[in-house]
């Protein structure tokens, strides 16, 4: 069991609750895929799980322990074995791509061994390897502040698979690319798991793409799970009543819904 | 009346922030008994004259600007060397100093925890205290404890300005944008791997620009530093003027514009190397 969540609930610093009541439980190798309206708490959830936030109340498991339960070292440690990939990628604009992607493995190599890195790449065939799987190897030794914003997001996934995690979690990770880009980076992230006996945790904003590539789904609504499925097993009732939305007229909804379904790139 | 939909929120605290801040300078002007008439008074303006009417031409004799250039050096020296003992002290303490390396920040929405907090106040404390006093303070007191000459100045410069250095450092490091750093703590990655990984490429600029000019400061520093006992330019201008030697005066201040120009080229060849 890799996952483990019960009765977790999440209050954010502003006084929020983001998750509420939460039970779910996921197994090595599973791939899942989190679909929901926006603001539903994907993103916290994938936090949450990526023991970047802890949780106000509940039971929680990452591979085997609860992350805030171990002291700060030992969680470190834990932590090394997680992968996040985030929607906008947090790298600073006047780092190489050739950095970026090697800061993966800060978590598996000494200080010494991190600072020598940063004068002097030490694994250059390693990094560009996971890069050219992107179609990124030609930007190795650029500057981040000169790629597009889909590329960002390549470099950001390419960091995360070069930290060869047990757990793979990615918040939206193809919300900026091309619709054939990002099905086939998406093939990618599942082939991997499927390779190395990875556990994969992506949320998604296109309904198409979740249902293509993951053989489970779960739709969160309201910081709750609204339904946990089999991806054959999703109607479009289900969908329906997940994105929901009283808020908007209901003309525009009526139009939303024409191309509601189709990859949103 | 504005209606509501026109009226901004902020518009009455800006108007009330103006007026205080008009209040506060007023008293602030009587008590500095500042009166900028008084120059213009006659007799005054005569005295800053002739003063000033020795200072050209300037002086250039041979054996004056082999002096000049030995003070200077040692000018240079001073203040090169003073900056490199306060590196020493002043990265540390902005590294124990600053939020932007705690753990628990990363994971609290940017709060660090109590214990780091209680931690980072006493270097705090110290940093204050380093900068409190005035350089000239800590000069008159190595003068009595290493005698005359540069040594004293040296030290007088590392502690005050460790204390300036640490503090703005650990500032610019929590200036910066956190994400990318945060980001490498939730991956796991040590502190100051995060730090070098996650911070330094955006904070490099700020951090050299800041240092090049602490360094133009310390050059006038060691100046004023000169004026008791502690080497270089200062002793120099101090022995100038009581000579009543107003060309030797301009020439030194001269050198001192070719000083400050100087630094401010280098920290502008070295801001492009990091933006």
């Amino acid at each position: 069991m890799t996952l483990r969540l019960s009765g977790i609930e999440l209050r954010h610093s502003d006084g929020t609750l983001a998750l509420r009541g939460l039970d779910l439980s996921i197994d090595r190798g599973e791939r899942v895929a989190i679909i929901g309206p926006s603001g539903a708490g994907k993103t916290t959830l994938l936090n949450l799980l990526a023991s970047a936030l802890p949780p106000s109340a509940g039971q929680l498991q990452v591979l085997g322990a609860d992350p805030w339960q171990l002291s700060s070292t030992r969680r470190q440690r834990l932590r090394s074995r997680i992968a996040l990939i985030h929607q906008a990628p947090p790298l600073p604009a006047r780092q190489r791509v050739v950095t970026a992607v090697s800061a993966g493995r800060l978590g598996q190599w000494g200080l010494g061994k991190s600072l020598l890195n940063l004068l002097h790449p030490l694994d250059i065939s390693g990094t560009r390897e996971v890069l050219a799987r992107l179609d990124l190897a030609d930007k190795l030794f650029e500057r981040c502040q000169q790629l597009s914003g889909g590329q960002l997001q390549r470099v950001g996934i390419a960091r995360a698979l070069y930290q060869q995690p047990e757990l793979l979690l990615a918040d939206e990770p193809v919300s900026a690319m091309d619709p054939r880009l990002a099905d086939h980076t998406l093939a990618l992230l599942c082939q991997h798991a499927i390779e190395h006996n990875v556990t994969l945790v992506a949320s998604l904003h296109a309904v198409e793409l979740a249902l293509a590539h993951f053989p489970r789904v779960i739709g969160v609504r309201d910081g709750r799970i609204h339904f946990d499925l089999a991806a054959s097993e999703v109607g479009r009732e289900h969908l329906d009543t997940l994105y929901a939305n009283e808020q908007l007229s209901p003309q525009a909804v009526s139009d939303a819904a024409e191309i509601r379904w189709t990859p949103q790139c | 009346m504005l209606s509501r939909d026109q009226r901004d929120p902020a518009a009455t605290p800006r108007l009330l922030l103006t007026l205080l801040a008009v209040a506060l300078l007023w008293p602030g002007i009587r008590l500095a008994e500042l009166n900028p008439l008084v120059l213009l008074q006659a007799d005054n303006a005569r005295t800053m004259g002739s003063f000033l009417s020795g200072f050209w031409p300037v002086a250039h004799s041979t054996e004056f600007l082999g002096l000049l250039l030995d003070a200077t050096l040692q000018t240079l020296a001073i203040a090169t060397a003073g900056i490199a003992l306060a590196l020493l002290l002043a990265v540390p303490a902005s590294l124990l100093a600053s939020k932007a390396l705690s753990l628990s920040a990363a994971s609290h929405g940017g709060r660090p925890g109590w214990l780091g907090q209680c931690l980072r106040w006493p270097t705090r404390g110290v940093l204050i205290f380093l900068r409190s006093v005035p350089e000239i303070v800590w000069a008159l007191l190595f003068v009595r404890a290493v005698g005359l000459g540069p040594a004293a100045g040296v030290l007088a410069i590392a502690i005050t300005y460790a204390g300036m250095l640490g503090k703005v450092y650990a500032e610019i490091f929590e200036s910066v944008d956190q994400r990318p750093a945060h980001a490498l703590l939730q991956a796991g990655s040590g502190r100051l791997a995060a730090l070098a990984y996650g911070i330094l490429p955006n904070a490099a600029a700020e951090l050299t620009s800041y240092t090049v000019y602490r360094w133009e400061c310390a050059v006038r520093a060691s100046v004023v530093m000169g004026f008791v006992g502690a080497g270089g330019l200062g002793q120099q201008i101090d022995l100038s003027m009581r000579m009543f030697a107003g060309d030797e005066v301009a020439s030194m201040l001269l050198t001192f514009l070719l000083l400050v120009l100087l630094a401010d080229q280098l920290s502008r060849l070295l801001r492009r190397q990091f933006t």
